[in-house]
């Protein structure tokens, strides 16, 4: 059963300036005690007593101000990061796609990346190696997967990257907002494959800025503030809620008669 | 699931790293075609460095050392190969995880693969060099398949004879496997304390010189015995009390033939024991802070 429980979780960074982070102060800080503040480090509360429990077929969006812990909370969903108070259960095969420059080597090929994407995600690379073609038609890149992926944009990268993810049947996907980056074209291939995916067996959870991409893709929403969870519903609920207006006013009747509203 | 600190999570994460296997090592290879990518010799360059080295240092160290160079440049050559894998997994095991912070950061994966990733690497480095040593025996054969001295003793010197190559040369393999187990706790040990106190890898690089000199590698133990016999209170310093004299001579004394005191295996059984111990310890509750940390 793919799930995902946070029981009243906190995520604090330790701050190391220069100065704490070496043995120096250990060492020599052994004559004289402690300077008032200076033994402890400061600490950064990201995420604040969150308790959040999503479970098979979830389509949640993750909306939110820069900086109010939407990133952080996906990391703590995917277990990069395990709370430092409060417990999280995290049942099923994460796939998290996060920031589209980090855990891509540039100097390697396009190939080479997918599959050190796959085996990260727990694939063999014979098993990869079978999905390259299907990988290579879904994202349009062809031949360029020869290519090392420096040569490649942004989108380019994206469409790799979803292309990986799509194929090796993750039960929980991780989006973080990058994806945004895509033609709508490929968008609207990436939504069937996505939401097909999501249908089958699993779950998902999308943080992004853009209304239309999380209605195209969520149900559900989660509004994140200043590392508090401070609302989650339905995603239209919540995003009126959030934004002050809602989101279905403006969307294109065509759009509308997709997603199944009016 | 055990909780965040539990001796569970930490056998997991060794567990689930070790099952792996094909990530870890695609990365290591990566590594070494990335390292040598667009030269025309490739990763050959690695034996071919290793060569160059020992044929110089050869050639001058016999003439200063008055040595055979059809002895000593076989054991100067493979003390450099060891003495590379050794201080390899220091310096590079320090700098596992604060190298790999990118793909911590946005991959779930278990630590120990990061850490296997950097001691293969350094496994497929000694691989290369192995090139250079299969060289060595098979043109100083005639000298090294007969008793030797390394430096031959002046009148009134202890003769110290060592008894050439002969089967106890597969001794090499059980010694390898244990520099590569003690490298696999060694890469993590130091991995994690690096990533929390940046000052460790520094520290690391500025005595890995002075270990290098230290150890017996370019000069043999044998003239502290030859000049000083059992009396030299600071040979053990260099020698006995040297841990990385004893993982040295473990695996270099097997490949060219040199007496191996018994000595050494148990020192180095010791602190595999401990050292894996204290990893264990290390993993066991600062496992999950090392994302926080890098």
């Amino acid at each position: 059963m793919v799930s995902i429980e946070l029981n009243r979780a906190y995520v604090d960074f330790p701050i190391f300036d220069a100065k704490s982070r070496s043995l120096k102060k250990r060492v020599l800080g052994k004559v004289g005690g402690r300077i008032g503040t200076e033994a402890k480090v400061p600490v950064i509360e990201a995420l604040q007593d969150i308790t959040l429990s999503l479970s098979e077929g979830d389509r949640v969006g993750l909306v939110g101000h820069n900086g109010a812990g939407k990133s952080t909370l996906l990391r703590l969903l995917a277990g990069i990061y395990e709370p430092t108070r409060g417990t999280s259960r995290i049942e099923g095969k994460v796939a998290p796609v996060f920031d589209l420059g980090v855990g891509m080597d540039p100097e390697i090929s396009g190939y080479e990346n997918i599959i050190i994407r796959g085996l990260f995600l727990g694939m063999s690379r014979r098993q990869m190696e079978k999905r390259v073609d299907d990988i290579a038609e879904f994202t349009e890149l062809g031949d360029y997967l020869q290519m090392p992926l420096r040569t490649y944009s942004t989108g380019m990268r994206v469409r790799l990257a979803l292309g990986v993810v799509t194929s090796i049947d993750p039960e929980i996907l991780l989006l973080d907002e990058g994806i945004g980056a895509v033609d709508a074209a490929f968008l609207n291939k990436a939504r069937d494959r996505l939401v097909d995916l999501v249908r089958r067996s699993g779950l998902l959870v999308f943080a992004s800025h853009q209304d239309d991409l999380l209605l195209e893709l969520c149900t559900s929403a989660v509004w994140m503030d200043e590392g508090h969870l401070k609302m989650q519903g339905p995603l239209r609920e919540v995003i009126t809620a959030y934004k002050g207006n809602d989101p279905f006013e403006n969307i294109s009747g065509e759009t509308a008669e997709r997603l199944g509203v009016r | 699931m055990a909780p965040r600190r539990s001796w569970a999570r930490a056998i997991a994460d060794i567990r689930d790293g070790l099952r792996d296997r094909e990530l870890w090592s695609h990365l290591a290879w990566q590594d070494i075609k990335q390292r040598y990518r667009r030269s025309v010799l490739g990763p050959l360059w690695i034996t071919l460095s290793m060569g160059v080295t020992a044929i110089g240092l050869g050639l001058l160290y016999s003439q200063l050392f008055g040595a055979e160079i059809g002895t000593f440049l076989p054991y100067l050559t493979v003390g450099f190969i060891v003495w590379n894998f050794v201080i390899g997994c220091m310096t590079e095991g320090a700098e596992t995880f604060i190298h790999n912070e990118g793909l911590i950061k946005h991959l779930p994966a278990p630590l120990s693969v990061y850490a296997l990733r950097t001691v293969y690497r350094l496994t497929i480095m000694f691989a290369h060099n192995l090139i250079v040593y299969a060289f060595i025996v098979v043109i100083f054969f005639g000298d090294l398949s007969q008793p030797y001295q390394i430096i031959e003793a002046q009148p009134g010197d202890f003769e110290w004879w060592h008894p050439g190559l002969s089967w106890s040369a597969l001794l090499a393999i059980p010694a390898f496997v244990m520099l590569v187990v003690n490298g696999a706790w060694v890469t993590l040990l130091f991995g994690i304390v690096s990533t929390r106190f940046r000052d460790i890898p520094q520290l690391i690089a500025a005595l890995s010189s002075l270990l290098f000199f230290m150890t017996p590698i370019v000069w043999s133990a044998d003239i502290l015995y030859q000049k000083f016999g059992n009396v030299a209170g600071w040979r053990a310093l260099v020698t006995d009390l040297n841990p990385l004299y004893h993982f040295v001579e473990l695996l270099r004394a097997p490949m060219i033939g040199n007496q191996q005191s018994w000595t050494h295996w148990v020192v180095v059984g010791l602190i595999t024991v401990v050292g894996w111990s204290l990893t264990l310890l290390a993993l066991r509750n600062y496992r999950s802070r090392v994302s926080y940390w890098v």
